[in-house]
């Protein structure tokens, strides 16, 4: 998300656990997935215009060196499944309370503009912190350095959910499955 | 009668969808300014659109259909906060100030840098 997200890619992918014929097959399985739930055909034609397809994939993903922990996060997709359900709820939440206060008559908002900690060590894990607060309503990242995020918030509630941490904390944990 | 029950269901999600775009659109026509009618317009994506698809979900007659539509979830799960991060970083790089409550202009909390 920010100027650095290409950096650091190459230089940190060793103690991320960085296997190329892994991320390779996992990219491989689910462009093969994606081809037959979308397409529903099962003729040997379509197979084979589908198998070339996967194929042709992921030698433009291979020349174009997207194959890593970053493009294909193998290692924090449970991680993340199980952070999913607590996300949505928060969104569930903010998003009644965005639209209980566009809708009350004295229209009870309080801007502000803020940094934030961010605890995330990897592109990945910040991009998906920083993220999660856009998805929530309330609260927009703006800017994103290392270290730190800057963020909008519609009221102060947003505002001291964000500094609160607790989302900082569960990215960070999500980050932190290899 | 299941289906009913489901045909019910489906339609209470979808208009509480729609119910949520409209109060996201009332909410973009309504707030002060830029960076604070991003916050309606995340209504429209999230729970708009979150509750439109679940109810259509419901009406969905083949798998085939059901996962079409949570392909489509998951990838507005990916763009709309990438879209809307890109919008207000473009304001922000544009130099566009952010609208305080009259009253508190220095309402940052807990001592954080205003520094627009």
């Amino acid at each position: 998300m920010s100027a650095n997200s290409n950096s650091e890619s190459s230089g940190d992918g060793a103690k991320l656990g960085y296997r190329p014929v892994i991320h390779g097959i996992g990219l491989g399985l689910a462009l093969a997935a994606g081809w037959l739930l979308l397409s529903g055909y099962f003729q040997f034609l379509l197979l084979a215009l589908g198998a070339g397809s996967v194929v042709f994939c992921l030698w433009i993903a291979m020349r174009m060196d997207l194959i890593d922990h970053e493009g294909v996060p193998l290692h924090i997709t449970w991680a993340a499944l199980r952070y999913l359900p607590w996300l949505l709820w928060e969104i569930v939440k903010a998003n009644i309370d965005v639209a209980k206060r566009v809708i009350a008559p004295s229209l009870p908002i309080a801007p502000s503009l803020f940094d934030a900690p961010v605890s995330q060590k990897t592109d990945l894990g910040q991009a998906l912190y920083a993220n999660s607060i856009t998805l929530t309503p309330g609260t927009v990242s703006v800017d994103l350095d290392p270290g730190v995020i800057r963020v909008h918030a519609l009221h102060e509630g947003a505002a001291d959910g964000v500094l609160e941490g607790e989302m900082d904390a569960r990215v960070s944990a999500v980050e932190g499955q290899q | 009668m299941i289906a009913t029950a489901l045909d019910i269901l489906s339609w209470i999600l979808l208009l509480a969808g729609c119910g949520f775009v409209l109060i996201g659109a009332f909410g973009i026509w309504r707030l002060p300014d830029f960076y604070s009618r991003l916050h309606p317009a995340g209504l429209t994506d999230t729970m708009g659109a979150g509750l439109i698809l679940l109810g259509l979900l419901l009406q969905a007659e083949t798998a085939m259909v059901a996962i079409k539509l949570l392909i489509i979830a998951v990838f507005l799960l990916f763009t709309s906060p990438t879209t809307g991060h890109a919008t207000a970083r473009a304001a922000l790089a544009a130099g566009l100030r952010i609208w305080h409550a009259p009253g508190a202009a220095n309402s940052a909390p807990k001592g954080k840098d205003d520094q627009t």
